[in-house]
């Protein structure tokens, strides 16, 4: 054992030393720096002082509630509360105003927007992208082709219960799978798919029947696309005139819509969103430029 | 290692085997009859290991006839430094391992297409492997490696036991084997910093309280009559760990031949056992750990005594006391009753000076020997490390409010003030650590390359300085753009438009992390060329331990 007690004056600052001595490490017997302590101190009085003020220790069944009588959870209920006070008048008159009227009224008009423009980048944005302008599988809201219909009405309807959702007034319309379900032949799909191909100004395959392609459309694919393939929005069957196609713009893409189609699903916000919201996103989205 | 007067083998040796035996034969049986891959693949690494221990622990005895190590020569400690050189270059594997992992991830969160679309490398899994790789993986071998040599020499006494340091340093070590390729395979709790699952957590426990146990032989064998402030850091650490470890890690298993298990918490329980845990890691691990490092490597460096006896025992004990309730303030404004919250932010902001202390006691250390640091890049790591932890802990208590932490919360601000910590501090402390260990343990006179050390330093200040600063810009922006309200109260920015305006941010950051990288590159070529071809010391160096059986 060392000696326990070895104090020493060290050189460079005049300290003692404790006396102690690990591997060569000493230490100098140094007090407390006057203002660490004294900060310390005002940290544990500033706290004491804040544990009086608002809630702070846990008691048997209950805990201190604080002489300011502070509640951070009544304090989100008013706050959001008021929010919402602060937006009802607007949002009270856009309810109790037809889709129509709410362009008429200039401050109504903007309110609409901003509210719209608020939902859309975080609900809707994700798949239509920022501006609206979609992507593969997923709507261009700016363009004049809507499948399901672009009038104020028809996207307020879309919006409200989603396309191919659970909800019974969902948008609800399948394209049948020709190819999967057997429907039709790899041959005949080929003909249909060059059929359209060839009417929506896509570049086709050489030496295809055409004119097979065309009475296989009549058959099959007319009752919804229309006998001039101009598309039914009712039944959300897109018009195939021209390639401004959802899933994919090459023949490639259009026969493999007919064998095996995808049937995308937009989901409805009615239980999501307040009625004021979903208007006011339906103003937004038509005001785009492809509203009708 | 004449074999005619061969012993019996030791209880120690006997123990071990034993219980290795039957863990191997336990992974056996469980790899044999998974129908879970991963809980298969990683039946299969503990068996492998455990069969593998038992070979080496037979090995060394038919090699030596179960001689006993002696505990002195020549009157001078034995000192058993094998398992330390295990741990530092372990460290030094996982730490650029790790810090290339977080440059990655970096890169992902600014050029998403990074993720691949594959499962095993998409953010998810790579993140938690990033945060396991730094903190358990490198900085866990630095406090392993670090604490059995301070240990040693400040007890002035070999640790106890043949097998079971290396038992320790290994055992650790197969733990971040298990939990990292977990992460990759998809085996998680789910649980920030604790994703292991029930079996890795299990194993850890056994290797933890194995470490405590050697620990507190060392101490009580110790042949100095008070122990080394260094040394209370260090078993604050050790016992803290065990404890936090435990609670937070209370699942039940699905089966035990699944990886999957189930927390016994719940809800907002859950949530505050999580914090309490997740905060305290940071408290115990990354703080109370490397202030011991700091107290030894600092004064040992400068070779000056400590500044204030009184400071360390006062801030030690503060520290302490105080570090545990300041969890809440990670659940501000969430189901947490706000009475815990307020108690978690007050006892944030009387840890503050607490903390500071040990920055105090580090840098008034070098009083009278502040000219080392024009000369001496190791030190200028560590002093600088030293200024980290002084800012980082101002501003974890700042943010521990709730009226900052309502700006502060889920942003970048959080990712920066993390890695001011944990770049600069906890891995500035480490790097001083070991560029002072590796010469010591391998007894060469001095580092291969001093201007290494100062390409190092430069560099990695350079990248921690861009890291911040980049997150404090985009956190608090992001901050404010998600409470920017229109006029007529609707939000102003949508979530992609936020992501969109931090883009620049994430750029200079992974610049950042580069940059670190970099420099732990040239710090792994700098160690590996001090051991491989530094100057000997001279012959009364003291003696190394001459069991080595893994190397």
């Amino acid at each position: 054992m060392a000696e326990p007690h070895n104090k020493e004056i060290d050189q460079v600052s005049g300290v003692e030393t404790t006396g102690h001595e690990w591997d060569g490490l000493k230490e100098l017997n140094n007090p407390l720096p006057k203002w660490w302590l004294y900060l310390f101190y005002v940290t544990i009085i500033w706290a004491v002082v804040y544990w009086v003020l608002y809630p702070s220790w846990p008691l048997v069944s209950s805990y201190t509630k604080g002489v300011l009588g502070a509640n951070q959870r009544q304090e989100a209920i008013a706050a959001y509360d008021k929010g919402v006070a602060d937006r009802s008048e607007f949002a009270d008159k856009i309810v109790a105003t037809s889709l129509e009227d709410i362009a008429k009224d200039q401050e109504l008009l903007q309110f609409a927007r901003a509210n719209g423009q608020a939902a859309f980048g975080d609900n809707c944005a994700p798949c239509h992208g920022s501006g609206g302008t979609g992507s593969e599988g997923y709507p261009n809201l700016q363009d004049d082709t809507w499948i399901w219909g672009g009038t104020l009405d028809d996207i307020h309807t879309t919006l409200q219960y989603g396309i191919r959702t659970d909800n019974d007034d969902a948008r609800i319309g399948d394209m049948p799978a020709f190819g999967r379900d057997e429907l039709l032949s790899r041959d005949e799909i080929n003909q249909v798919s060059n059929f359209v191909a060839s009417r929506a100004g896509v570049e086709t395959d050489e030496g295809v029947d055409l004119a097979a392609g065309k009475t296989l459309y009549e058959d099959n694919c007319a009752a919804c696309h229309g006998e001039n393939l101009e598309g039914i929005q009712e039944v959300g069957a897109p018009s195939l005139m021209s390639a401004n196609f959802l899933y994919g713009k090459t023949l490639k893409d259009i026969k493999a819509q007919i064998a095996d189609p995808r049937n995308g699903v937009m989901p409805g916000w009615v239980d999501r969103l307040d009625p004021a919201t979903i208007k006011s996103l339906t103003v937004y989205v038509h005001s785009f430029g492809g509203g009708q | 290692m004449a074999k005619s007067n061969a012993k019996l083998i030791s209880l120690e040796e006997g123990g071990f085997a034993l219980f290795l035996v039957l863990l191997a034969f336990v992974c056996l049986i469980v790899a044999g009859k998974t129908f879970d891959q991963v809980m298969a693949f990683h039946a299969g690494i503990g068996a492998l290991f455990a069969a593998a221990s038992v070979f080496l622990i037979f090995k060394n005895y038919f090699d030596d006839g179960g001689e006993v190590i002696p505990a002195e020569i020549d009157g001078k400690p034995n000192y058993n430094f094998g398992p330390v050189k295990f741990g530092s270059i372990a460290a030094m594997f996982w730490g650029v391992a790790g810090f290339l992992v977080g440059l990655i991830i970096a890169m992902q969160l600014a050029w998403p297409a990074l993720n691949f679309d594959l499962p095993w490398t998409n953010f998810g899994r790579l993140r938690p492997l990033h945060t396991s790789a730094v903190i358990f993986a490198f900085g866990g071998n630095v406090l392993l490696a670090s604490s059995m040599y301070v240990v040693q020499r400040t007890c002035r006494v070999r640790m106890p036991g043949k097998i079971l340091p290396w038992f320790v340093i290994l055992g650790y070590n197969i733990f971040i084997v298990i939990a990292g390729t977990g992460y990759l395979l998809g085996a998680t709790q789910g649980k920030e910093y604790a994703e292991p699952e029930w079996y890795a957590d299990l194993w850890l426990t056994i290797v933890w309280v194995m470490y405590l146990l050697l620990f507190l032989g060392t101490l009580w064998k110790r042949k100095e009559p008070h122990i080394y402030v260094a040394n209370w850091f260090y078993l604050a650490f050790i016992v803290t760990i065990a404890l936090l470890h435990v609670i937070n890690n209370l699942t039940i298993p699905v089966s035990m031949f699944s990886t999957k298990s189930y927390i016994v918490w719940s809800g907002v329980q859950d949530a505050m056992v999580q914090w309490w845990y997740g905060h305290n890691a940071v408290g115990f691990f990354l703080t109370a750990g490397f202030l011991a490092i700091m107290y030894y490597f600092i004064p040992k460096r400068v070779n000056r005594p400590v500044y204030s006896y009184r400071l360390s025992i006062v801030h030690f004990w503060a520290l302490i006391f105080l570090y545990i309730w300041a969890g809440p303030h990670h659940l501000h404004y969430t189901a947490l009753p706000q009475w815990a919250s307020t108690l978690g932010a007050t006892f944030s902001i009387i840890l503050w000076m607490p903390s500071w202390g040990g920055m105090i006691n580090g840098l008034m250390t070098l009083s009278g020997a502040w000219d080392k640091l024009r000369t001496d890049p190791v030190l200028r790591m560590m002093v600088v490390s030293l200024a980290f932890y002084g800012m980082s802990t101002f501003e974890g208590p700042l943010m521990s409010l709730r009226s900052v932490n309502s700006l502060s919360h889920y942003t970048d601000w959080t990712i920066g003030h993390v890695h001011s910590g944990a770049l600069g501090w906890v891995g500035y402390i480490s790097f001083g650590a070991l560029y002072c260990l590796i010469p010591w343990l391998w007894n060469k006179k001095q580092l291969y390359s001093l201007k290494l050390v100062n390409w190092h330093f430069w560099l990695s200040t350079l990248g921690i300085v861009l890291y911040i600063t980049s997150m404090w810009v985009s956190g608090i922006m992001q901050g404010l753009m998600w409470r920017a309200y229109d006029a007529l109260g609707f939000l102003e920015y949508s979530f992609a438009e936020t992501v969109e305006a931090m883009h620049p941010f994430y750029v200079i950051r992974a610049l950042g992390g580069a940059l670190f990288v970099l420099g732990a590159l040239i710090m792994a070529y700098n160690l590996w060329m001090t051991i491989r071809h530094g100057e000997a010391e001279e012959a009364d160096a003291t003696p190394v331990g001459s069991l080595a059986p893994a190397e």
